[in-house]
């Protein structure tokens, strides 16, 4: 295709979406919510569509693509439906000494035209999420869903467009090239989900049009066990979130911290535990997940040559299969240890006691999710709070991120910005500050006026320190 | 410059600055700092803008003890974890909300009003825990100077520094890694700085411009609007990023306003505003040339006079201004008040929609419907209806921009929020591990009909939903350990 200078493929869908922007096609409750049921009516039609593509893309079980993809979006059209008016209302703010007679509030205005890049690790649901949110505010939206995950690609761009007022809300395709070129635009707001080297591309593009961003991004979120824990119960929980979607979850424990002696332990009860799970030939197993694509399956058999095998270490290229894995002996310098490992393989690192995982933890980025395992709650809350982390769970894997009254976010590497309920609301939203003054009562205003005497400061300095509340008098 | 930032991190990492009694300490010795050598601030402030000490003390000093005090009061409530709602799933576990220090902010400061946008930014970062590294504006030269005479005599010396340079300095640190980045300025650096942050994926709040528009409607009594609008157009002679950049109101109001307005100048300042000690001056040479330069070609309705020697430049009011000229491209940040007449308010709303979103928008009227309207249909940082300036005052709200007035807010609680991490936190216990089988492999369709169950169902009666649920967690309970599933 010839790229003239002057064909750009967006100009018109965006120039669109503002123009409805404009006329304030979108303020109104009413309209949001019927954007909301849309959303909701389009994952309740299309559910077996969207089951039969969620399994061609990931190869995702009936339970993972109902759980982790339908039921959540779904549960977060519902929350915002619910409470669309409350959190659209003006909030009223305390007042000092000199505003009590006005009108103070804070006013939730939508930016305007709002972009939303999605990965394809859970192609619906992190499309979706941060849809309602944007929506719920107010914004037009154009959505960028990822070309990697096609099947889904391909729905939500045929079929969700059908169920939204299309004069504020496009879906557009393509590649890196054509995230780039669409990136050169300028959005009122952008929420990216995706690796950090990415991020940082979307971010500086954004600079330029000082626009603001979330960015959803990752790392490797480390795991510590304690020697005081039942290794069963650890190794249930510790594999179910580490093998859940075959691995490729942003929150998902990436490696281990324990010592020798635990390892030891656990190593049998993970054994265990993958049976039970995915039974003696993972590979047949209905509840299993693939991995994406080729890029990331020879990607991820090449970190099967870090360390040493435990458990697993099978893979079939065909398949894109890779078995639940286990590695030990595990150096840093190794690379499954230095980039995020997004797949269905976990090293343990041995540290000895609290102390060298909290050193160990500290000394490297800051994770998206943080894990402790431990019966004492003192040793669990001593890693929380010598760490830092986006969210933190303890005794359990990423189970932080169905409840949807806490923030969902990173910090550092990991992120910027949070959403999920009501804090995607208040992410897709300006916080416009409005103090609404009576026109009269100006001689309470005499105080500010030149021209000013040693008399004024001494009345100033005496009302400073008469205020019941600690705010500037002026 | 590495160094030094690298001493700083240091510092934090050594977990010196988060223990609540410090941060205390550290704010205690803040309020110190400005109490016992407030005569030194004020001659450094008054230096650079040529102000008077009542306005230096009033618009700078007065501000920044608040906001300590607001925080010393508030700041051991504000540490706590905060308890969030739980759903069925989590119903027997702890989740809260954690607020923790980011680690090593960068707050880059501006010249209007050197101390305010350098101390208030700082109070909110030692109270989130932080370290601090401070650039003030080198334009605020005799300001730069004493902040980094006196932050290392009160505050912990490897925590909270103080480096000044120029853009060459400024740009060495903007290559630095920091955990937050909070820059007071023009929209032009701005960009810079975000860029600059992207690299290191530094979260940013910029506290940036724009012309601030301010509506006059024919309903309003025009003496009261004018002494407002006045107050806050020549404060700090116009040099400030919420001032009234320019008035919008129906033409046949122009002569009215410009009279009234000539009149409370002449109260404020007297006879001869350059004598006046309320009245300052223009930051340096550069910006005096680039205020005259808007001018050129204007119908000076009063006003106009200039002085080099002394960068003076007269409170000036211009009228029938033509919104493609020169002074109504850029931010005016001067003394220079244009009059741009519109039809109605229809028109005011376009004109100011057509436009880049503003740091504030004023509007005055009796008709408060106007000004919802208003409201409704235009977007800005912030807004103060029926006066100026004045919402920046109210710490309750978050102060900031929007669009190309900037990102992020701060003030009060929110400069607290801005420079600490919420971390979500949920603890759970090893114990009643049976309930966990509903969602472990195999899979079946009622498992995920209890998963979406626990998942997603709501009751409305609080103490019902507990009970009811209790029960039916002990029936999932007892029916996965038999096996039933």
């Amino acid at each position: 295709m010839d790229a003239s200078p002057w064909m750009d493929p967006f100009e018109d869908t965006l120039r669109r979406l503002r123009e409805t922007f404009q006329v304030g096609h979108t303020r109104s409750a009413e309209f949001r919510a019927a954007q909301l049921r849309g959303l909701g009516r389009f994952l309740q039609d299309n559910k077996q569509l969207l089951h039969d593509a969620l399994a061609q893309d990931l190869h995702k079980s009936a339970f993972e693509s109902e759980l982790s993809e339908v039921a959540i979006s779904q549960g977060e059209v519902n929350l915002a439906l619910r409470n669309l008016r409350a959190w659209m209302k003006d909030e009223h703010v305390p007042k000092s000494l000199a505003t009590q007679l006005d009108s103070a509030f804070i006013r939730k205005e939508p930016f305007g035209l709002v972009l939303i890049i999605a990965p394809w690790n859970y192609p619906l649901n992190l499309t979706l999420v941060p849809l309602v949110g944007a929506l719920a505010a107010g914004n037009c939206v154009v959505l960028k869903p990822s070309e990697i995950s096609k099947s889904i690609e391909k729905i939500l761009a045929e079929e969700l467009p059908r169920y939204l007022d299309q004069s504020c809300f496009a879906v557009v395709l393509g590649g890196p090239q054509e995230t780039g070129q669409l990136l050169e635009h300028r959005f009122d707001y952008i929420f990216f989900t995706g690796s950090p080297r990415v991020g940082k591309i979307v971010m500086t593009a954004a600079a330029k049009h000082l626009t603001p961003v979330t960015l959803e991004l990752g790392g490797k979120n480390p795991c510590y066990v304690d020697d005081n824990c039942d290794p069963q119960i650890v190794a249930n929980r510790v594999a179910w979130f580490r093998y859940f979607n075959a691995g490729q979850t942003c929150v998902a424990p990436d490696y281990l911290l324990c010592s020798p002696e635990m390892q030891e332990r656990l190593l049998p009860a993970l054994q265990s535990t993958i049976t039970r799970f995915y039974g003696d030939d993972p590979q047949s197993s209905p509840n299993l997940g693939r991995i994406i694509n080729q890029k990331h399956f020879q990607r991820l058999r090449a970190l099967l040559g870090c360390g040493r095998v435990a458990i697993g270490g099978q893979s079939d290229e065909h398949d894109r299969y890779i078995a639940p894995t286990v590695l030990v002996d595990v150096q840093e310098a190794e690379p499954v240890m230095q980039e995020e490992i997004f797949g269905p393989i976990l090293p343990i690192m041995n540290v000895r006691g609290v102390d060298e995982a909290i050193e160990f933890i500290n000394r490297r980025e800051k994770p998206l999710a943080l894990f402790a395992f431990s019966n004492s709650s003192q040793v669990v809350k001593r890693i929380l709070a010598q760490t830092s982390s986006g969210g933190f769970c303890g005794n359990d894997g990423f189970m932080h991120i169905t409840l949807a009254s806490l923030p969902f976010g990173g910090v550092g590497a990991s992120g910027i910005g949070r959403y999920h309920g009501k804090f995607s609301f208040d992410t897709f939203s300006h916080h416009r500050a409005c103090l609404l003054r009576s026109p009269g009562m100006e001689k309470l205003n005499a105080i500010r006026y030149p021209p000013h005497s040693p008399r004024h400061l001494r009345k100033l300095v005496v009302a400073m320190e008469a205020r019941d509340c600690s705010c500037t008098l002026l | 410059m590495e160094r030094e930032v690298q001493r700083v991190r240091q510092a934090f990492l050594s977990g010196r600055s988060r223990p609540l009694r410090f941060r205390l300490q550290q704010l205690e010795a803040l309020r110190r700092m400005v109490q016992e050598r407030e005569k030194d601030i004020l001659a450094a402030i008054c230096s650079d803008l040529c102000k008077s000490e009542f306005n230096a003390y009033s618009q700078e000093v007065i501000s920044v003890l608040g906001e300590i005090d607001f925080m010393l009061e508030n700041l051991p409530e504000w540490v706590t974890a905060k308890p969030v709602k739980k759903n069925l799933l989590t119903m027997l576990d702890e989740a809260y909300l954690q607020p923790q220090p980011l680690g090593v902010v960068l707050i880059i400061g501006a010249w209007n009003y050197p101390f305010l946008l350098i101390i208030q930014p700082l109070i909110g970062a030692i109270a989130a825990g932080n370290a601090v590294i401070i650039k003030p504006s080198e334009l605020s030269e005799n300001t730069a100077t004493i902040l980094a005479k006196l932050l290392p005599q009160y505050l912990d010396q490897d925590l909270y520094i103080v480096i000044n340079g120029g853009v060459e300095e400024t740009t060495e640190l903007l290559k630095q890694r920091f955990d937050h980045i909070l820059y007071t300025g023009n929209t032009t650096v701005g960009k810079i700085v975000m860029e600059a942050a992207a690299k290191h994926l530094t979260p940013v709040t910029l506290e940036l411009g724009g012309k601030s528009p301010c509506y006059i409607d024919k309903d309003c009594d025009l003496d009261i609007v004018c002494r407002r609008i006045t107050w806050g157009k020549y404060m700090n002679c116009g040099q400030t990023c919420i001032a009234p950049d320019y008035i919008l109101c129906e033409a046949s109001l122009q002569n009215q306003i410009v009279q009234k307005i000539k009149e409370t100048v002449k109260e404020f300042y007297g006879e001869n505003v350059k004598e006046s000690p309320d009245y300052e001056r223009i930051i340096n040479r550069r910006h005096f040339k680039r205020i005259l330069s808007l001018l050129e070609g204007q119908k000076i309705a009063f006003g106009g006079e200039t002085d080099e020697a002394t960068r003076y430049i007269a409170p000036t009011v211009l009228t029938d201004v033509d919104p493609k000229t020169k002074v109504m491209q850029e931010e005016i940040f001067g003394p220079v008040l244009p009059i741009v007449p519109v039809n109605n308010v229809d028109e005011a709303i376009n004109f100011i929609n057509e436009r880049e979103k503003p740091l504030a928008l004023y509007v005055f009227s009796h008709n408060n419907k106007l000004i919802k309207r208003m409201i409704d249909e235009t977007s800005s940082g912030g807004v103060t209806g029926n006066d100026v300036i004045m919402h920046f005052m109210l710490n309750s709200f978050p102060f900031g921009g929007v669009g190309s007035s900037g990102m992020g807010a701060y003030h009060g609680k929110h400069t607290f929020d801005t420079f600490s991490h919420q971390r979500p936190c949920l603890l759970k216990s090893l114990k009643r591990e049976g309930a966990n089988k509903l969602r472990y492999p195999p899979n079946s369709q009622s498992k995920v009909d209890w998963g979406k169950f626990f998942l997603l169902k709501r009751f409305n009666k609080e103490k019902l939903g507990l009970l009811l649920l209790t029960f039916l967690g002990i029936v999932a309970a007892v029916l996965v350990k038999a096996e039933y599933y």
